[in-house]
């Protein structure tokens, strides 16, 4: 079988793609690390590829607020004369791969308007990410619980996973009720920050480590195709990025029980590479 | 015609910036104030169509689900005063020179040099203020006059002339001109006062000795054919300067000591410090490695940083900096060109540079509430640390890498001078197409190229400066503000060209800019041509020295053979980073600097970098004698320990540790904060370089410069022994060399000194400061060399003082203790078997390793309790280095659930510190602690002695564990409990408890700035 194949820009800022095509790798994908600019001078094809990764980072230092300069980039120059935008539509919708923004990347994606994309209409910016409620950067584990419901192919099976945030600009607010209920109503989020005794949607902080607006922590398009999340799965790949896996060890010994090799992120990249595997080779 | 863009959040939207501001106003000059409310501010200085504008604010700037935007009309409008906030002209202005970038992105096309765009932040403020109370806001909260503009305006005044279109444009061109100096002409004053009109930083041996170089017949003839006279020009003389600063030369670490202890009465001559202690020890060690056949040592202090093995195909390079004087006066740009700054010393190393793997920062300020008059032209030590703290946060995490370990000390004599290390460590493959990376390779006829961001006046004077200590006329001109993403898109070029081996040799532009990354590249060949005129500037009107000797940050210097010029500047195009060929390396024997293709300097490369004359430094050792403490021993211990608790050195970081990105990478195992809720101090942190390998680093450093009050040479030993021991708690393991356990590990040494060179008027206690440095430098030898721990790179940063005239027209200086960090990094076979600081599990059984002497001298009980003392803690190597690797053993044999070390606050601290990070109380029981000459319970407890740890054990491992230990002095003395109860057995076996959560209460409070804040000490 051909192996899947993940996209994953770099440069201009950008700085988590090690782990990023790491977490690809140990999901038994391939991954090309390439600069941007070589994706937008056409030299590198998107189409040559089944997911495109935006990854997170400080693009151009996130100057004009988080994501805003790369979504600039992206909607104002073209790629061989045709739009971001188009070549993204046919990536998904004709092609049905997939766009994964994490961090800075649900950012950029948020503001190009490629998410939540209400009846696909992928540019119309109407939900954005805006500063912490602590209105500071910080870096610190949470824990999200995921939505059955969405459509989102790469937490399906998944309930509850741990992992960090690490950014300053993490609050999800849409632009109005009525675009929030259709983000709550027709599933398009796909995981929430929640309380850990309760294991329910909080706005307690920091355990909702930013104010996000009904918890939210990241949202999909109608397709679940196109992806987006402020937390790192790419930070808990092993066992022992795990914060607590010391304690973990000792619990697991103490219980007769093998200790885990892989860190729980790693499950949503193997739910997209799966995907790509049954439905884009 | 230019233009202003307006952009601000909808009136519902919250404004966490502006909130953030009236919070610190609050907290931090006590004024009460309704809201604020922030406004960005785009101006362009050219002129575009109203539409083309209206586009460019809407789509560009403006995030259309929570803000607005409006072009040349105001939107301010619900307020009472309202001040603006730009940068001074030549100010770096990042997000200026985004928001330009993005509009050529909009309009399809580059504009000009010249057509800019220009940021500025408006607060609105609402409430009952005074416009003096205003001016204050924006001088202590909103910013920094030095290197940014105010206009601030009551709503009335604003109303009537609106706030029109300020912009910060450097005006005037200059003109070139060399100046000429005949230095025979000047008599010994008059080259005084040279020295101090140009920031130059001579002496009257070092102009001697440079008159006597310049009237060689030899020299004279050489300068006449190629168009020089006999005088020197004004870059010649700065280029001296710089190369002989204190900050490069290190005159005093290299210099000759007159070493005389009264104490001893022996008197001794040591021709260079760094070279006897520094470097002997590392040698000395460097040799045992060699005759166990090891060579992890390959390039120590002979480039930006030192370079040892890895494992066989990879180098860790790991360099500590320290930027001082610029935090002083700039505290954010100050930091932030000290971490991206740093970053660059890695990235300067060896042949094509090393890939950045993490930072590490520890910060020394005077206390944040301090609240008596601060001293003429300094900063408040919270403005300091807030500044710092955001500088090297948003430098760190801008620029990818994670900030590991890092530490914060306060002391009232840093008000003067706050201290700011910065570390970065990276990693180099060994071989670059099949050739050693750790050798700079040049030929003459190769070719030098900058590249990077662009010169400008920025920095200049920074080597000088930082050997100066600060007086009241500071040059304004000594602050840089670094741009991490320029500094990463530069990188990324450089590591993707590394890969095509275009380049022979790197250096990265720091202190001395070019006349210190070229003129120390040309000793390879013996020999540079450089046309200055050929560096880009950011602005016109810079003279040819100022070109030279510029700091403008994010440069490096490359080397490349000319058949591959056109190559890397094609590539350097495509990646959008400016690159310029300035000249060739010859093997003239000279440095020769055109400008216009006119000469304008020609320096002997020998005497340029050897001429300096030896200084000569005296030093005398004589201790002083402290008062006894006399308090009586107080009833309560726990109230003691609270106290201790919440004072600023003991007290949580984590307020200040959240912001730094640890994680980025992935790779991080053990994380500063440690514990079940995450907020646990981490004795050291732990990387996994490697994704698919389980070996590992791990990052510890000790400081602890109270001691050096006492006795230098202990303060010295204590900090070595805590970075060690910080690391082999956490899972590091001690050389055994005579078992043939080889350990790489690497530290820095960075010294800050006070101003220690005697004179009897300015320094009458120059003797007694540089005896101080000189025994912290015997100690670092000893422990080195006893340890097997070699120090790989380091610094020492000079004349950390302050001096001012007071009210009384009184000269007043304040000067920092000795203060001296090592860092250190240790590789760890299997990061499995790495341990944290919070205990696991109820039943455990709490041990301490070492004993407990009677040593409070300069610790932190005793500073609370208004003494230093005399018995400063004392290092044992032997019994350190045996109990060391006993433990190793033990964490081998995985017989250890958590290890946490006892450093300042001692047993008490670290007893409180696992238990409630691991969420369990605990029991101990005091009458079972190993003790030597400790009769009070209070002392039992604060004592600082060294090489203790506490550890726990699951009681199935208790004999196991035991005979492993043997032979090392350690005891059972509690258990961990099922509940959140903190017991402690007293000496007379009355039993004392305290709630866990009151003290992580004690613990956290201190530094939790989103708290109502408490005022300590």
């Amino acid at each position: 079988m051909n192996k899947v194949k993940a996209l994953i820009p770099t440069g201009l800022g950008f700085n988590c793609e090690y782990e990023s095509a790491k977490a690809f790798e140990l999901a038994h994908a391939k991954a090309d690390i390439v600069d941007l600019r070589d994706i937008i001078s056409g030299e590198v094809n998107l189409f040559d590829y089944h997911i495109l990764m935006i990854i997170g980072g400080f693009s151009f230092g996130d100057d004009l607020g988080s994501g805003k300069a790369i979504a600039n980039l992206l909607r104002f120059k073209k790629i061989k004369g045709k739009r971001f935008i188009d070549l993204i539509k046919e990536f998904v919708l004709e092609q049905k791969k997939v766009v994964f923004g994490v961090c800075n990347g649900f950012q950029v994606l948020i503001k190009l308007g490629i998410l939540p994309a209400f009846d696909k209409n992928y540019e119309e910016q109407n939900c954005t990410l805006t500063l912490n409620n602590s209105g500071r950067y910080e870096d610190r584990w949470i824990k999200l619980k995921f939505n059955s419901k969405s459509p989102c192919i790469a937490t399906k099976g998944l309930e509850f996973m741990n992992v960090p945030v690490r950014h300053g600009e993490g609050k999800f607010i849409a632009e109005n009720r009525d675009v929030l209920n259709r983000v709550m109503d027709n599933n398009h989020f796909f995981a929430q920050y929640i309380d850990p005794e309760t294991n329910l949607a909080t706005m307690k902080y920091p355990l909702n480590p930013n104010g996000a607006v009904n918890s939210v922590a990241g949202i999909c398009d109608e397709t679940g195709r196109v992806i987006g999340m402020m937390p790192h799965p790419e930070a808990n790949l092993l066992f022992e990025t795990h914060p607590h896996w010391t304690r973990l060890k000792r619990k697991l010994k103490d219980q007769g029980k093998e200790i885990p090799k892989f860190g729980e992120g790693l499950k949503i990249f193997k739910n997209i590479v799966k995907y790509c595997e049954e439905n884009c080779i | 015609m230019a233009h202003r863009i307006e952009v601000a959040l909808k009136k519902k939207v919250p404004d966490p910036r502006g909130d953030s501001v009236k919070k610190r106003i609050e907290n931090e000059l006590n004024l009460s104030i309704d809201s604020v409310r922030t406004i960005n501010v785009f101006t362009l200085n050219f002129g575009l169509d109203k539409d083309t504008l209206n586009n460019i604010g809407k789509e560009l700037f403006t995030d259309k689900v929570i803000e607005i935007c409006s072009v040349d009309k105001a939107i301010a409008d619900d307020f009472d005063f309202i001040a603006e906030k730009g940068f001074k002209p030549g100010v770096t202005d990042n997000v200026g020179k985004t928001a330009k970038k993005n509009i050529e992105f909009f309009l399809d096309k580059n504009l000009k040099d010249n057509e800019k765009v220009f940021y500025s932040i408006q607060y609105l403020f609402k409430g009952d203020l005074t416009k003096q109370e205003l001016e204050l806001i924006s001088k202590r909260v909103l910013g920094n006059e030095l290197i940014e503009n105010f206009i601030v305006l009551s709503k009335e005044e604003f109303n009537e002339k609106g706030i029109g279109c300020p912009m910060p444009v450097v005006k005037g061109d200059p003109g070139i001109k060399i100046e000429k100096f005949d230095l025979n002409k000047f008599s010994d004053h008059e080259l005084m006062e040279l020295s101090k009109e140009r920031c130059l930083v001579l002496n009257i041996t070092e102009f001697n000795e440079i008159k006597r170089h310049f009237n060689q017949k030899e020299i004279i003839e050489a300068r006449k054919k190629i168009g020089l006279g006999n005088e020197l020009t004004d870059v010649e003389l700065e280029c001296f300067a710089q190369t002989w600063s204190e900050h490069c030369k290190h005159k005093e670490f290299n210099g000759i000591v007159h070493y005389s202890d009264l104490e001893t009465e022996k008197q001794e001559t040591i021709n260079s410090l760094f070279k006897t202690y520094i470097k002997g020890s590392t040698d000395l060690i460097k040799q045992r490695l060699k005759e166990k056949n090891s060579d992890y040592l390959i390039k120590i202090f002979n480039d930006n940083a030192g370079i040892v093995k890895y494992d066989d195909d990879t180098n860790f390079v790991f360099k500590v900096e320290t930027h001082n004087s610029p935090s002083a006066l700039d505290p954010y740009g100050g930091a932030i060109t000290g971490i991206v700054g740093v970053n660059r010393d890695p990235a300067g190393t060896g042949k094509v540079g090393a890939k950045p793997l993490f930072n590490t920062d520890i910060f020394c300020f005077g206390n944040p509430f301090y609240n008596k008059d601060l001293p003429p032209n300094t900063l408040h030590p919270m403005k300091i640390f807030n500044g710092v703290h955001t500088g090297v946060k948003d430098g760190g995490n801008q620029s990818g890498i994670p900030t590991l370990n890092g530490s914060l000390y306060f002391d009232d004599r840093y008000l003067g001078k706050p201290l700011v290390y910065c570390g970065t460590a990276g990693l180099m493959p060994s071989l670059i197409h099949c050739k050693d990376s750790s050798v700079k390779e040049i030929d003459p006829g190769d070719i030098a190229i900058m590249i990077g961001g662009r010169v400008g006046k920025d920095g200049i004077h920074g080597a000088t400066f930082s050997s100066e200590e600060r007086h009241e006329g500071s040059p304004v001109s000594a602050v840089q503000i670094g741009d991490a993403i320029t500094q990463k898109i530069m990188l990324d070029f450089v590591w993707e060209i590394k890969e095509k081996g275009w380049i022979k040799s790197i250096t990265d532009n720091g202190a001395g800019g070019l006349s210190s990354s070229f003129g120390e590249l040309a000793r390879i060949t013996n020999g540079i041509k450089i046309e200055l005129d050929k560096v880009p500037l950011k602005y016109h009107g810079l003279q040819p020295w100022e070109i030279f000797v510029s700091e403008s940050q994010e440069r490096m210097s490359l080397v490349v053979a000319p058949e591959n010029l056109d190559n890397i500047k094609e590539f350097a195009e495509k990646r959008d980073v400016e690159l310029s060929v300035l000249g060739e390396f010859t093997d003239s024997g000279f440095l020769e600097l055109y400008y216009n293709k006119k000469p304008v300097a020609y320096m002997n490369m020998k005497f340029l970098h050897e001429g300096a004359p030896k200084k000569h430094v005296k030093a005398e050792w004589k201790p002083n004698k402290n008062k006894e403490p006399d308090f009586p021993e107080p009833d309560s211990c726990l109230n003691e320990l609270k106290n201790l608790l919440s004072s600023l050195n003991i007290c949580s970081k984590e307020y200040i540790v959240r912001p730094y990105d640890h994680e980025v990478k992935g790779r991080t195992i053990i994380k500063p904060l440690s514990g079940i809720k995450n907020d646990g101090p981490s004795d050291a942190s732990v990387i996994s370089p490697k994704i698919k390998s389980y070996e590992g680093l791990v990052v510890g450093h000790g400081l602890c410069p109270r001691y050096s009050d006492i006795d230098s040479y202990h303060m010295s030993a204590c900090a070595f022994d805590e970075m060690v021991r910080n690391i082999i708690a956490t899972g590091g393991r001690i050389p055994d060399l005579e078992n043939n356990q080889i350990v790489m590990w690497s530290v820095n040494d960075n010294f800050c000194c006070p101003d220690s060179y005697y004179d009897e008027k300015k320094n009458p206690d120059g003797k007694l400061k540089f005896a101080k440095i000189v025994r912290a430098n015997k100690a670092l030898y000893d422990f080195a060399t006893a340890y097997n721990i070699p120090c790989t790179s380091g610094k020492d940063s000079m004349k950390n003082d302050f001096k001012y005239i007071d009210g009384n027209g009184k000269q007043i200086k304040i000067s920092i203790p000795l203060t001296l960090l090592y860092s250190g990094v240790c590789k760890i076979k299997d990061i499995r078997k790495c341990i944290t600081v919070d205990v696991k599990n109820p039943g455990d059984l709490i041990y301490i390793l070492g004993l407990t002497k009677n040593e409070l001298g300069a610790s932190e009980y005793f500073h609370q309790k208004g003494f230093i003392g005399n018995d400063v803690p004392k290092v044992n190597a032997e019994t350190a280095v045996k109990l060391y690797k006993a433990l190793g053993k033990s964490m081998e044999n995985e017989l250890i659930e958590s290890c946490h070390d006892c450093s300042e606050g001692g047993l008490g601290i670290t007893l409180a510190e696992s238990a409630f990070s691991g969420g369990y109380g605990i029991y101990i029981d005091l009458n079972k602690i190993p003790v030597k000459y400790i009769k009070r319970n209070d002392y039992l407890l604060f004592s600082e002695s060294q090489s203790r740890f506490i550890v726990t054990v699951n009681p199935k491992n208790k004999e196991k564990f035991e005979e492993m230990m043997k032979g090392n002095v350690f005891a059972l003395i509690g258990i961990v409990e099922d509940n959140e109860i903190f017991s402690i057995k007293k000496l007379n076996n009355q039993v004392e408890q305290a709630d866990l959560q009151e003290l992580k209460t004690a613990w956290q409070k201190t530094l939790r700035f989103d708290l109502p804040l408490e005022r300590v000490r």
